[in-house]
């Protein structure tokens, strides 16, 4: 007799719906590869979800970085996203396509090229590698020349504000360049001219202006550091170049501010970055470097790629990658042209304006933002004695929006400020949300008692030797200055 | 009395984009243009000059992944609009990320306990694994020579000719000194004993390759290793190795779990692999993981403090998107172990394919191995007449891209062409393959034996020529002329590093 048995419980897996396998049981180890596959539905879910906990991105007012593009592009990027740009014999159009952004960026910053010229650019992963790539030439050229001359060459330095964003920092410790920093003082907030062709010596490669200062997004006078630094190069004759990373501004400046002389029409500006991925609106991870001309850029940093008939040089510190960013950068430069950007930017500057005012009629902030410059508002509070910054920072959160709370750099340290980046896709309708939860938060704070005078009366409950109030509450101010020193790194957040 | 009119160009958006003016433009493209054009305009006109790119998936020149599942593709988009480097904003896609530098620690045999975690970070691809990695080195020797009081200006890195070119982007960016060990003829990565031979007091570290572009084979790094703590224990001077297992790293411990070139050589101190290669993930990831905490200085991370973790970074890149590191996770849960061998076995089967294949056809030499990643590096036995270069021209008429280089210093006088078997090279890909270099050789055979007979005949009647016509003996002189131009214009061709 044949006896029949029933298979067990764990039949056929692809018949049972995600949930309702035993997938979902089990912790899958995180620290090391499991033995066995599962199928491909249960490993969607579980990372979807658990995906589920990440920040919105586009709540995310911390960030200039662009978090949505149209549909028709996402189209675009995901069927290129196999595509490895280094290929570039294999996928020509995609080259060709790289090579047509970085002629408009040069061309939009007004390069001194020909009709028919081509300009000395490349694309990067973003403004971390171009600028990277852009202070290397600085720095080979410099030595070149020390050597020419005889002169050491060991100890090159690069002069900047206190504001910059910590890839200059990294570009200065991996490779190996002193970074001589000009402070700010309150009330300014961005590098002062003087003072930093003061700090030039001839061991400096070059001068670093911030076009869109990352903590208040302002624009700093590069005409009149390019007018002072020219009377000292006709006295040192040293020759110092200017680098303007106008990661921000760069898209922004052209459109809404054409007179403002900040690029290629300046002499001494022989290479600029932006980062495609901010303002050029288009997702995380691209950004251009443009020289002024073919002397700019070193040729022994350059590697030549021989491919059948074509002469492809390339400087970039990545190999592989994705093309979908490239190609979405394109996409972007075709779509909107000259009068989308601006239409853009002047609605960015609009809805910035109104959050500006919501804010002013509260009657509790202080604006630090300028109306001119990237459109963000970054604003502190007048009366600190009984919150900060970082309280009103974390309630936000609750209702969803990520707005950052930081401390200015040296010598401001003093000064916090809560910062709120107005992207392509923040709203009228959004602008309005913000400021009436703002209000609603302030409301919330006020009926809280501060957290300092509460710390005293239990203290004195618990007959503790107080200080005065002041020394106390100076005490808690110090403690949340030195948490969030380090906390400025975050300032490099694009 | 008003006179209403038409306006000329009606609503737009009643033309379907082909009807459309926006495809009898030009677009301008060296200058933004100036209007705005219709977003799907905009989507044709790109989507249609792309076309005439090559297909991904018919590139047999790239080792990069060129295929992964829908629901990873959905995981992808999904995710595409997420900064990475927002590690506050976002702390499960950094969560995913230490998982992954684990799971990939562990892979390699890192000795870290259970519950301790790895050093390492997810790069955008092994040339800044690479960068990371080599600054390391450079730091802490540099820091080494300055304690004792001597020089630290000439770093100098040992390795083959056979490396891929980020290694020579390294030395030229960060000033320092490279020094290969040259090929010879049959032995076409880095001799062991020759590299050893090349350290001396400024070498920062020996740079092993396992996965040669060229010819994928797995250098010995064991033999490496032992050789190296010898010369180390006469001298005094303590080098390191660093292995760039950029194909090779998701191969060996699936496919050779036993060949010891990991962290389980003393003298390993960092090891890099593309995420995006035998990863299985699309381009744009890497890893670079670190032995101990020791090995990587504490002055080149940068401290991020976040309202209660500290996150340290050590990157090049900043900003940049989070799609690939989360389809990396997804491989890993998704495959498992037995998963990646799976693909790792069927790819090397495949492998085999092709080269009975080729073999069968009686005019090739195999020049890779069968022990490596799976890849086919194969050479003409007669290159008298007709050029690897010849053949990779003709199969791209099938559509097929399969690039032929010539190796590196001092076997310049060998080309070779490769094809790369990825996950989604199948068996069926295969067979088609063979068949259409068969036809391929044969044309070119055909070719070259009619100019032979017409050249028999043609001795009998060079008499009978005329001056403009050409005989075909100097027909043959040209084409071996054409031929060496070829070969002499992708000598020292980087190509050959096109991972």
């Amino acid at each position: 007799m044949v006896l029949s048995r029933t298979i067990g419980s764990d039949s056929d897996d692809s018949v049972h719906s995600t949930f309702a396998s035993r997938y979902v049981r089990t912790c899958l180890p995180r620290f090391r590869l499991a033995e066995n596959s599962i199928p491909k539905e249960a490993a969607y879910q579980i990372i979807n979800d658990e995906l589920m906990l990440d920040g919105n991105p586009r709540l995310n007012l911390a960030s200039f970085v662009t978090t949505w593009m149209e549909p028709e592009c996402d189209k675009l990027m995901l069927a290129a996203i196999n595509k490895n740009y280094v290929d570039m014999d294999e996928y020509p159009v995609t080259t060709e396509l790289q090579n047509r952004c970085v002629n408009i960026i040069a061309h939009l910053f007004n390069a001194p090229l020909g009709e028919s010229e081509t300009a000395v650019g490349v694309g990067t992963v973003g403004s971390s590698e171009a600028i990277m790539l852009a202070g290397l030439a600085f720095k080979r050229k410099w030595q070149n020349k020390m050597k020419a001359l005889g002169k050491p060459w060991d100890k090159p330095n690069i002069v900047t504000g206190a504001n910059v964003q910590v890839c200059w920092e990294k570009f200065a410790r991996y490779f190996e360049v002193e970074l001589k920093e000009v402070k700010l003082s309150e009330g300014y907030y961005v590098m002062d001219p003087e003072k930093a062709v003061e700090m030039v010596d001839e061991n400096t490669i070059c001068v670093a202006a911030i076009l869109g200062s990352t903590l208040n997004g302002e624009f700093e006078d590069v005409k009149r550091l390019n007018d002072l630094l020219v009377d000292k190069n006709a006295q040192t004759g040293w020759d110092t170049p200017i680098h303007v990373d106008a990661a921000s501004g760069g898209f922004i400046a052209p459109f809404i501010y054409p007179e403002l002389e900040w690029d290629f029409r300046l002499p001494l500006v022989k290479s600029i970055n932006v980062s495609g991925h901010k303002y050029g609106l288009v997702y995380a991870g691209i950004g251009w470097v443009i020289w002024r001309n073919k002397e700019d850029l070193p040729d022994e940093l350059i590697f030549h790629i021989n491919y059948l008939g074509a002469d492809q040089p390339t400087f970039t510190l990545n190999f592989s990658k994705g093309s979908s960013q490239i190609i979405a950068q394109y996409y972007q430069l075709i779509r909107l042209g000259f009068e989308g950007y601006k239409n853009i930017m002047e609605n960015c500057r609009d809805n910035a304006l109104v959050l500006k005012e919501g804010l002013e009629k509260t009657g509790r902030f202080n604006i630090v933002s300028k109306d001119t410059g990237v459109p963000l508002v970054a604003f502190s509070l007048k009366d600190h004695s009984q919150h900060n910054e970082f309280e009103i920072s974390d309630m936000l959160r609750r209702f969803g929006w990520i707005v950052p709370a930081y401390t200015m750099p040296p010598n401001a340290q003093h000064i916090t400020v809560l910062r709120v980046v107005i992207r392509e896709d923040f709203s009228r309708t959004l602008a309005d949300r913000l400021v009436s939860d703002i209000v609603k938060v302030l409301q919330e704070l006020d009926t809280l008692p501060a957290k300092v005078t509460a710390k005293i009366e239990i203290s004195e409950e618990k007959g503790i030797e107080y200080k005065t109030e002041l020394e106390v509450q100076r005490k808690y101010t110090d403690a949340w200055k030195r948490f969030v020193a380090n906390k400025r790194k975050i300032n490099g957040v694009c | 009395m008003v006179i209403s009119s038409t306006t000329a160009d009606y609503d737009q958006n009643l033309h379907s984009t082909f009807a459309s003016r926006y495809v009898r433009a030009s677009l301008p493209r060296f200058k933004m243009p100036d209007q705005p054009i219709p977003k799907e305009a905009a989507y044709q006109i790109i989507n249609d000059e792309l076309m005439l790119d090559g297909n991904p998936r018919l590139n047999l020149a790239s080792f990069v992944t060129t295929w992964m599942e829908p629901e990873c593709d959905k995981l992808i988009m999904s995710s595409i609009n997420k900064n990475y480097v927002d590690m506050d904003e976002y702390p499960v896609t950094t969560e995913l990320q230490n998982r992954c530098v684990n799971m990939i620690a562990r892979l390699f045999h890192a000795p870290i306990g259970e519950g301790d975690t790895a050093v390492g970070v997810g790069t955008v691809g092994s040339s800044e694994a690479i960068m990371l990695a080599g600054l390391a080195f450079k730091r802490k020797w540099q820091e080494k020579r300055k304690s004792q009081g001597k020089t630290y200006h000439n770093p100098n890195i040992v390795t083959g000719s056979n490396v891929q070119v980020c290694w020579e982007k390294f030395a030229r960016y960060f000033e320092v000194d490279l020094k290969m060990v040259n090929l010879t003829e049959g032995c076409y990565v880095m001799d062991p004993v020759k590299a050893v031979e090349m350290v001396d007091e400024n070498t920062i570290c020996v740079a092993a390759i396992l996965g040669s572009t060229m010819t994928g084979e797995l250098e010995d790094v064991k033999l490496l290793n032992d050789l190296l703590m010898k010369k180390n224990k006469e001298t005094g001077w303590n080098t390191p190795i660093h292995v760039d297992a950029a194909s090779g790293g998701f191969v060996a411990p699936f496919l050779y779990p036993d060949l010891e070139w990991d962290f389980r050589l003393p003298l390993v101190k960092s090891i890099n692999v593309s995420g995006h290669k035998y990863g299985l993930v699309y381009a744009g990831v890497g890893w670079v993981v670190w032995r101990a905490k020791e090995d990587l200085p504490e002055e080149l991370v940068f401290h991020i403090n976040y309202l209660g973790s500290d996150q340290p970074t050590f990157t090049l890149n900043f900003s940049k998107g989070s799609s690939q590191i989360i389809a990396q996770y997804y491989q890993f849960i998704r495959l498992g172990f037995e998963g990646y061998k799976d693909i790792m076995k069927n790819c090397n089967e495949n492998a085999m394919v092709l080269k009975e294949g080729l073999e069968k056809t009686g005019r090739f030499d195999i020049i890779s191995k069968d022990i490596g990643v799976p890849l086919l590096a194969f050479s003409l036995k007669d290159s008298s007449r007709y050029t690897v270069f010849h053949i990779s021209e003709s199969l791209r008429r099938f559509g097929w891209v399969v690039p032929a280089y010539t190796m590196p210093p001092n076997v310049q006088h060998i080309s070779v062409l490769r094809v790369v078997i990825r996950e989604d090279f199948s068996h069926s890909l295969a067979d088609r393959l063979i068949a259409d270099i068969v036809r391929v050789v044969n044309e070119m055979e055909a070719a070259h034996s009619t100019d032979n007979t017409r050249h028999a005949n043609s001795t009998g009647n060079t008499r009978n020529k005329h001056d403009g016509e050409a005989s075909e003996h100097s027909k043959r002189e040209m084409h071996l002329g054409i031929s060496k131009y070829w070969r002499r214009l992708v000598h020292g061709n980087k190509t050959s590093s096109v991972c």
